[in-house]
């Protein structure tokens, strides 16, 4: 099924997203127990079987799960997960959970496609800074921060003089030989960007759609990637994030807010994909780096480790993937869910069924694959 | 040493602890001595505050913002772009990347502007005090939850960050000290906001509660007793780890970039012995941040690591704006001036997490590099600007220029900004095509303009993106 012209997003949900909120193990009688001031009351959940259940203010998802194209994967992270925001993201950026990682999993990948650096716009990010998940040396990224039409040097000298100038500037770029790393990234960085600019502005220019997005700036991401893909210049893993998931206090309404404006847009999303019969080569990941501990803290949920990803698109296999670690007290690892499936299973499958690569050297090692995909 | 030699190590100190200066500026303070600069700096006091009253003119908005950007940029831009006093606001830019407030959750500019306000007058001072101060700061509690840190529920969210990203850095403490710092913080908290409607804001205040306290006895860090936050401060500052990761912090910002602060516990910093005169410094002070910095500035590895440091957004933008001139008053347009920041990657005010912003080449991405190039190149060539009729009518006195004279002249007068042999090649190149220039014959425009191309392209060079 890995087709040579497969997409991937990822939305990164930053901050920790609270595993057991978003899907609700609503006959466990734990659950309540340990979730006295922000447990989800049974009245607002939506059942997804006999076991679990979502928010009603993730309502939109549902429709992917109905429809047989959503995967939860359960229990997602690793041993001895740590409770940072930082240190946890990295990993999960890198793949590399003792030493710090330079290359990013989403960079292997974009190097694997295209190693001569032939499609500029490839890996395409929305947002000012550049996850590391998308860093590998010698792998062009767009960053798009602002609307797409927007995307473009000097702006302010147009005509005849434009191309001359652009020149001198790509003059100035071009690789001076022992300049220094950094030197070196900022040569990359702007040739890049300059080859790629005038290839992804057109990307608007092409685009119609009846479908309205919510006015959120995840939505806006996700037009801007909607966008990019329909126009067909060959980019393949699209970057977005929404946050913060931190949700230490006043938990219930912020959370409420945040998956609404995800689950909202991710659904504007694919309805635009599928408008345009674009749907088909197109899965999206939503991750965290982390879940949230157990027991609430009164008004929210502190750092924790066990986590959720789901993976949605037409041809993703439905349904649970994993289990949810235990919620018994004798189970728990300092008060957090056991994770028991490790984040770079959900990778491997990915890569293997759908990006047709070897995972093994992208996420170091060898993991179990979560059948979601055939 | 030659002048030009005291000019450029001058331009490379007013570089790192403020935000450049132009030529008559350097001049006069190579006139004093670099260390009576030095001095100054670090004397905030002996300059005037920013007025005020400006703002208070043209956007009385930015004066108690509420939650709406850009009142709240407006507001610190106008101060960084004014200020007499630069590494005082240099200081507060420091604080905040290492006490990360944003706007996005804490929804109150006035609270974060009054924090700001704190790291300006105490940002210079003790580190002791100083964590203090913002253990008490309303902004920081509302921010990190620790108003939700009671005796009978603990939250770990401040108690954490103190640990992992203002004092410690991670690896330095267990778990189990993350959950007994918290609990030392237990009814640290403060008044209860009224009502935004009809009443507006009220300035938040701190509040202790001791019968929300959890009392009882702790084992933090090795240490056993009935700790309060106070107690726990005093321990955290006599770690080793402490002064070393605060040192770090400061190297990384005035001195050359280091890597992400996630890879410090397990890479070495790049030059350890500066870390070590430093962490020296601030042990043998009792922490006090001006004896570290005053060490820093003289040190011979400051002076030598020029242009080893990408410059930041808040760099890049208020380093241009006070070079160019024009912006100090902050008429109407200066909202939108004030989000040049965020479209570079960094939104002051609003850092994307408690973490702050990653700095150094991370500044620097598709997106990022065209936002700081167009907003430079788009500033730089202003001719009727006051820093960039400075530099062209230092250039005008002498006729006319070469090619390389107007090169040269003008990598000169921009910093000096010092350019690989293949860069200089194209700028010369450039030059080239314009032929010699001359302010004489009615030529005087075309001459100014070329001038203001020629800083364009120079700002829109690799080399320039460094301090």
């Amino acid at each position: 099924m890995a087709n040579t012209d497969n997409c991937i997003v990822v939305l990164q949900l930053t901050g920790g997203n609270d595993y057991l909120n978003t899907t609700i193990p609503y006959n466990n009688p734990l659950y309540k127990d340990n979730r006295p001031a922000v447990g989800i009351p049974d009245n607002n959940i939506i059942h997804l079987d006999a076991t679990y259940g979502i928010p009603e203010y993730i309502a939109p998802m549902k429709k992917f799960w109905d429809a047989g194209q959503m995967a939860i994967c359960h229990g997602v992270g690793w041993k001895e997960s740590p409770r940072s925001h930082f240190r946890a993201m990295d990993i999960w950026h890198t793949c590399e959970p003792i030493k710090v990682g330079t290359e990013g999993w989403l960079g292997r990948v974009a190097r694997e496609f295209d190693p001569n650096k032939e499609n500029v716009v490839q890996v395409v990010s929305m947002g000012p800074s550049l996850p590391r998940a998308l860093v590998c040396p010698g792998v062009p990224v767009a960053c798009v921060a602002g609307p797409l039409e927007r995307y473009g040097f000097l702006p302010q000298v147009q005509g005849n003089e434009r191309a001359h100038v652009l020149d001198r500037f790509a003059k100035m770029y071009s690789p001076a030989i022992g300049a220094g790393p950094v030197m070196d990234y900022l040569s990359e960085t702007a040739i890049d960007s300059l080859k790629g600019e005038d290839i992804i502005k057109v990307a608007p220019q092409k685009y119609s759609s009846t479908v309205q997005y919510p006015n959120t700036p995840i939505a806006r991401k996700l037009k801007g990637i909607a966008q990019t893909h329909i126009a067909e210049i060959g980019s393949r893993i699209f970057y977005c994030d929404h946050s913060t998931f931190d949700t230490h206090a006043g938990e219930a309404p912020a959370h409420n807010a945040l998956w609404s404006a995800v689950s909202q847009g991710v659904d504007a999303f694919f309805a635009d994909l599928r408008e345009h019969n674009k749907s088909q080569n197109v899965i999206m990941l939503l991750f965290s780096e982390f879940g949230r501990r157990v027991h609430d803290n009164g008004s929210g949920t502190d750092h924790g480790a066990g986590g959720v990803a789901f993976v949605l698109g037409d041809k993703v296999k439905g349904g649970h993937y994993g289990e949810m670690p235990s919620l018994e007290a004798g189970k728990l690892v300092q008060g957090d869910l056991d994770p028991n499936m490790d984040f770079r299973s959900v990778y491997s499958t990915i890569l293997d069924k759908w990006l047709g690569l070897n995972p093994a050297p992208i996420v170091n090692g060898t993991f179990e694959q979560p059948a979601f995909l055939n | 040493m030659a002048y030009q030699d005291d000019i450029a190590l001058m331009a490379h100190l007013m570089r790192r602890a403020g935000f450049g200066a132009r030529r008559d500026e350097l001049e006069a303070r190579v006139a004093k001595g670099y260390d009576a600069a030095v001095e100054e700096l670090l004397h905030p006091e002996t300059q005037p505050a920013t007025d005020e009253y400006a703002l208070l003119r043209y956007q009385p908005a930015a004066l108690l913002p509420g939650g709406q950007p850009p009142m709240g940029n407006v507001n610190w831009l106008y101060h960084l772009v004014n200020t007499k006093r630069p590494l005082e606001e240099k200081m507060a830019l420091f604080w905040h990347h290492v006490f990360a407030t944003g706007n996005s959750k804490v929804d109150n500019y006035d609270q974060l502007l009054e924090q700001i306000q704190l790291f300006r007058e105490h940002g210079m001072g003790n580190y002791r005090e100083l964590l203090s101060i913002v253990s008490k700061n309303p902004t920081m509690i509302f921010w990190l939850d620790n108003q939700q840190n009671h005796g009978t529920a603990v939250n770990e969210n401040w108690g954490r960050e103190l640990l992992e990203l203002f004092s410690l850095g991670a690896g330095n403490y267990t778990e189990v000290d993350v959950r007994e710092c918290s609990r030392a913080f237990t009814g640290w908290t403060f008044e209860t906001k009224i009502p935004r409607l009809p009443y507006g804001r009220f300035p938040w205040k701190f509040e202790y509660r001791p019968e929300d306290h959890d009392d009882g006895e702790k084992v933090f860090l090795g240490h056993k007793g009935h700790f309060n936050g106070e107690d726990i401060l005093d321990i955290i500052v006599q770690q080793p780890a402490c002064g070393k990761f605060i040192c770090r912090h400061l190297y990384n910002f005035f001195v050359a970039d280091e890597p992400q602060v996630p890879a410090w516990p397990i890479e070495a910093p790049r030059n350890p012995k500066a870390i070590d005169e430093m962490v020296e410094v601030f042990r043998d002070s009792k922490f006090d941040m001006r004896a570290v910095l005053r060490h820093m500035f003289n040190a011979d590895w400051f002076k030598n690591a020029r242009f080893q440091h990408v410059k930041s957004p808040a760099e890049v933008v208020v380093g241009t704006l006070r070079f160019v001139g024009g912006s100090e008053v902050p008429r109407p347009g200066y909202g939108e001036l004030s989000m040049n920041t965020a479209y570079m990657g960094q939104d002051l005010l609003n850092p994307p997490s408690v973490e702050g912003w990653h700095t150094g080449k991370e500044w620097i991405n598709s997106g990022s590099l065209m936002a700081r190039i167009n907003f430079m190149a788009e500033q730089i060539g202003n001719t009727s600007a006051l820093g960039v009729r400075g530099i062209i009518d230092r250039l005008r006195v002498k006729g006319s220029l070469s090619p390389e004279q107007l090169v040269d002249g003008c990598l000169d007068l921009l910093g000096p900004v010092e350019v690989s042999a293949d860069t200089k090649a194209q700028l010369l190149s450039q030059a080239n095509e314009w032929g010699q220039i001359s302010w004489s014959n009615g030529s005087s425009a075309a001459s100014d303009q070329h001038v203001g191309q020629m800083l364009q392209l120079i700002v829109a060079t690799r080399e320039y993106q460094f301090a």
